[in-house]
């Protein structure tokens, strides 16, 4: 699979929050995005996830053949771990991860190794509202291992994480590489040794 | 389908145990009817001509209730990002919300109404076509609240505010409701006010899931 970004320019309220962003990414990459807040990072992450228009340019998520991928597909080609994490804390840890499941259609079968995975295992009868910020980041990061999906599209993913649990998705981000996955993570540190790194907004 | 189900299922989940939930809409609509003897006074026959009345004016107020919690959380906590990412049409996403809510305020209400119906003096008769008009009935109460949340989500203001200015489009269930438990109460034939009532109820949760669904597609665009 391959993303392809050409002169991408996008807008939020009536700012241009970024123009003419170019970019490609081919499996087995990940592209890293920095810049400063405001940057629109988190803009371009919604706008590769299809939840936010273009003002300019064209974007385009090839299937292995080349060809662009249909409205339908294209939405089951990725995941989208946001810092909106869709968290309630009425509801337990495995119930969470049960629904997120349910909206993705994936199998339940693999609910327990995502739990696992994650290291939610212990907490999963646990009410969400009493996680810290790591582990709730964590409980959102676990959608990752529900399904396996082409791209992963990362907001902050390292933000309020351990050091165990950031090698952990280390681990994880490198294996999906290795198996011809995409990435394209938002982050202000260093990430898998940032092996090809898009700047937005102005340079210091 | 599952997507459909899952949503479904949370949301029950969420109006058991969120506060403003299910026990709140249960125990407001039994407060307005145990209250409401005590402002009409003991006059038998005046409760029983108010009754259908009441009863209905109750299930719409209680049903209200609630109404800020389907949609806005969800789209403060992203939920609604992974909603529209799944397969799941927008229209079937805001049908489940529908249901959820029903399941948590008027179904309840339903089942609560012919237990109460002593209170307000509704005569024994009328008493299933009270339970019967409020199950045909209050679905649609739902689905133009749902539809009225989704509309103050999407413009981020109030929800509940959008419900109360939405309240006019619920006077028609208002009055087949209760004019079908009054003709009841009276020994004639309900059934054409129950058909009607019935009929502007299956519109209005289609209608309201289509108005819901546009809603969220205005959201972030």
């Amino acid at each position: 699979m391959q993303l392809i970004g050409e002169t991408l320019a996008a807008l939020r309220g009536e700012r241009i929050v970024f123009r003419n962003v170019s970019f490609e990414v081919a499996a087995g990459e990940a592209l890293i995005l920095h810049g400063p807040n405001g940057s629109g990072k988190t803009t371009l992450l919604r706008v590769i996830a299809g939840l936010l228009g273009i003002l300019t340019g064209r974007l385009r998520l090839l299937d292995d053949d080349g060809k662009p991928l249909t409205d339908d597909r294209r939405d089951q080609a990725f995941h989208f771990i946001s810092h909106q994490d869709a968290i309630r804390p009425q509801l337990r840890v495995h119930e969470t991860l049960r629904f997120h499941a349910g909206i993705l259609g994936a199998p339940l079968k693999n609910l327990d190794a995502a739990l696992d995975a994650w290291g939610l295992a212990a907490l999963a009868t646990q009410s969400a509202g009493f996680l810290s910020a790591g582990q709730r980041r964590r409980l959102s990061l676990a959608r990752l291992s529900l399904q396996k999906r082409k791209l992963w599209l990362l907001d902050e993913p390292t933000i309020a994480l351990d050091a165990q649990s950031r090698a952990q998705l280390s681990i994880m981000c490198i294996e999906h590489l290795s198996h011809g996955g995409l990435i394209v993570a938002a982050t202000h540190e260093p990430f898998l040794g940032d092996p090809k790194s898009l700047h937005l907004g102005p340079r210091e | 389908m599952r997507t459909f189900f899952a949503l479904i299922r949370r949301d029950v989940t969420l109006g058991i145990r969120a506060s403003g939930g299910a026990a709140l809409s249960a125990a407001f609509f039994a407060l307005i009817v145990v209250l409401a003897p005590l402002g009409l006074g003991p006059d038998m026959a005046t409760l029983k001509s108010a009754s259908p009345g009441l009863f209905w004016i109750a299930a719409l107020l209680a049903t209200l209730l609630g109404l800020e919690r389907i949609v806005q959380p969800d789209v403060e906590d992203g939920t609604l990002d992974l909603l529209r990412l799944s397969p799941l049409p927008l229209e079937f996403v805001a049908l489940a919300k529908i249901i959820s809510h029903w399941l948590t305020s008027g179904l309840i209400i339903t089942i609560l109404a012919p237990a109460l119906a002593p209170l307000l003096n509704l005569s024994l008769d009328a008493v299933p076509v009270l339970a019967l008009s409020l199950l045909i009935g209050t679905p649609a109460l739902s689905a133009i609240g749902a539809a009225a949340a989704a509309l103050g989500a999407s413009v981020q203001r109030g929800g509940m505010v959008l419900a109360l200015l939405a309240l006019p489009l619920n006077i028609p269930f208002l009055i087949f409701g209760s004019t079908a438990v009054a003709q009841a109460q009276t020994n004639t034939d309900p059934t054409q006010a129950l058909t009607l009532l019935g009929a502007c109820s299956l519109i209005a949760v289609v209608v309201g899931s289509i108005a819901a669904a546009t809603s969220l597609r205005l959201n972030d665009d």
